[in-house]
């Protein structure tokens, strides 16, 4: 069974139809990536799966319970976690407060604290900073605050949106090897990516979103070597 | 002597004023909205310990107590059924709404109470203190105001900076959606703001009626709106912002009052305002945003 699956689901702005009933499903300790042009719905899928948009039609099933109608707010304490386009980390508060912040719902301290302390082993750079107001990091840093963030709820799948914007070359394969070493501890990982070339060298299975639709789906290794996603996605 | 009389006056008056900057601030800073209807609370809470404690005669405590249990409720009725349906509305709608809040609140008291004002019994039974051979008085009514305004600022400030709520507000505050994203309940952070905010306000009520003892349906609406100046004043969205700029408010007031012109304070007052608005838009403590992109 599928530990997140996404059936028929369809997103409306306004009359604006965004997501026009994709499918798609990911299994325990998967790495898959969501690839597609700008505005082909990759972020908007994401957003309605931790249930910050509800979708018109179609259900979200997680770890086999619907999740379709229940509120974002709760969905974390379930196990899914979220790291957003553009990091979001709370610019005003420090590096510390935001990895607390990434687990609000959880109750028992010590379990915190072993989290936190495996956040510092992962991301040595923010414990240096640790009392650093966040909005004062460099973009790399924020994506890796955003990250430990994440990783502080203690979530079985972890959904990232855009890790690699705005990072040099050089920061977008650090990041990319922390994705890996994510996944290695157990992690489920539900990636969307521009990067197109990247996010397929780490991912196993891949769904192409082109507006609104699922147009190409399979391994991460045959999609990339397929002649349209080539063209469409990978520049060559 | 006389300067120091005015200066523990203006005190006074100030520590009220940053009681109720402290609601306007923090609904604004986490709710993003000007509550117009704050400043009516203040006055529910007057009129609430006037029932219970000078009409009814029953202790002090129990007049308070129903005060401030009472507004917190308003407050969250009032988030519940007045803002919240319209999350997400255009920032006008909210605030037409909130002056709409503001008038039935006025004219609820006014069916109810009536437009005669009521003469309140002070709730503050502290001495008052002579200084210097009788040159220097501080009402029972003062000491109690400042050391209100002090604890409030200190709870707060630990309560915003060191529990768990109030780092969710700080996160609310900042960004909604990833709030969310941490399990922060937004609705519950909003209400729970509103409910300090008009909890603030009944005491801020209490102690208002205690220095001028005339309650009216429109007792709330002046020092609403002062207390509003006081917290875009200190910036509003911060906590010592508004407790600053309450206090400079009623100094310059009481001061004014004292050696300028008693009709000329309020103007005085506004003119200070739009100096400082002039100068640092964002006022004393506004937030300085640094950002990376």
């Amino acid at each position: 069974m599928a530990l997140l699956e996404v059936k028929d689901l369809e997103v409306h702005y306004g009359v604006i139809k965004a997501i026009k009933g994709i499918s798609f499903e990911v299994n325990q300790g998967e790495v898959i990536a969501l690839i597609g042009a700008n505005g082909a719905g990759k972020t908007t899928t994401l957003h309605t799966v931790t249930g910050l948009i509800q979708p018109s039609h179609g259900q979200i099933i997680f770890d086999g319970k619907d999740i379709t109608k229940i509120p974002a707010h709760k969905i974390v304490g379930m196990g899914m976690a979220h790291v957003p386009e553009g990091r979001r980390i709370f610019q005003q508060l420090t590096v510390l407060e935001n990895l607390k912040l990434g687990a609000y719902t959880r109750k028992d301290k010590n379990l915190i604290s072993a989290t936190l302390k495996m956040v510092y082993e992962r991301f040595p750079r923010l414990e240096e900073r640790k009392n650093q107001v966040a909005g004062t990091l460099s973009g790399g840093e924020q994506q890796m605050l955003a990250m430990g963030r994440a990783l502080m709820s203690n979530p079985r799948i972890i959904l990232m949106d855009e890790p690699s914007m705005g990072l040099s070359p050089l920061l977008v394969s650090e990041i990319f090897d922390i994705i890996k070493v994510i996944s290695e501890g157990g992690t489920t990982v539900l990636l969307v990516e521009q990067n197109a070339q990247k996010a397929l060298s780490i991912a196993d299975r891949a769904y192409v979103l082109e507006t609104g639709n699922i147009s190409l789906s399979g391994k991460a290794s045959d999609l990339i070597n397929d002649e349209s996603v080539r063209k469409a996605y990978l520049g060559a | 002597m006389e300067f120091l009389q005015f200066f523990i006056s203006g005190l006074s008056l100030g520590s009220i004023y940053a009681i109720i900057a402290l609601g306007y601030t923090m609904v604004y800073g986490i709710a993003k909205m000007l509550n117009f209807a704050h400043g009516d609370v203040i006055m529910v809470g007057g009129y609430l310990v006037f029932t219970v404690s000078t009409s009814m005669g029953l202790p002090v405590w129990i007049g308070m107590t129903a005060a401030v249990v009472g507004c917190t409720a308003l407050g969250v009725l009032i988030e519940r059924f007045a803002y919240r349906p319209l999350r997400g509305a255009t920032s006008l709608a909210v605030l037409i709404t909130a002056i709409g809040v503001s008038y039935l609140l006025q004219n609820l008291a006014l069916l109810i109470f009536g437009a005669a004002p009521k003469s309140f019994t002070s709730v503050v039974s502290v001495p008052a203190l002579t200084l210097a051979g009788g040159a220097l008085t501080i009402t029972g009514e003062s000491l109690v105001t400042i050391a209100a305004c002090i604890v409030i600022m200190i709870v707060l400030t630990l309560f915003v900076n060191k529990t768990k709520p109030g780092r969710a507000m700080h996160a609310v505050s900042e960004d909604r959606g990833a709030a969310q994203l941490m399990g922060v309940n937004v609705n519950g952070t909003i209400a729970l703001t509103f409910a300090i905010g008009s909890a603030l306000a009944a005491i801020a009520g209490a102690l208002l009626c205690s220095a001028y003892p005339t309650l009216t349906p429109y007792t709330g609406a002046m020092p609403g709106i002062k207390a509003f100046v006081a917290a875009v004043f200190g910036g509003i969205g911060s906590i010592p912002g508004a407790m600053i700029g309450g206090i400079l408010l009623g100094l310059i007031e009481s001061l004014s009052k004292a050696y300028i012109s008693s009709e000329m304070a309020d103007a005085i007052v506004f003119l200070v305002l739009i100096i400082v608005l002039v100068v640092k838009p964002t006022g004393i403590f506004g937030k300085k945003i640094s950002e990376k992109v």
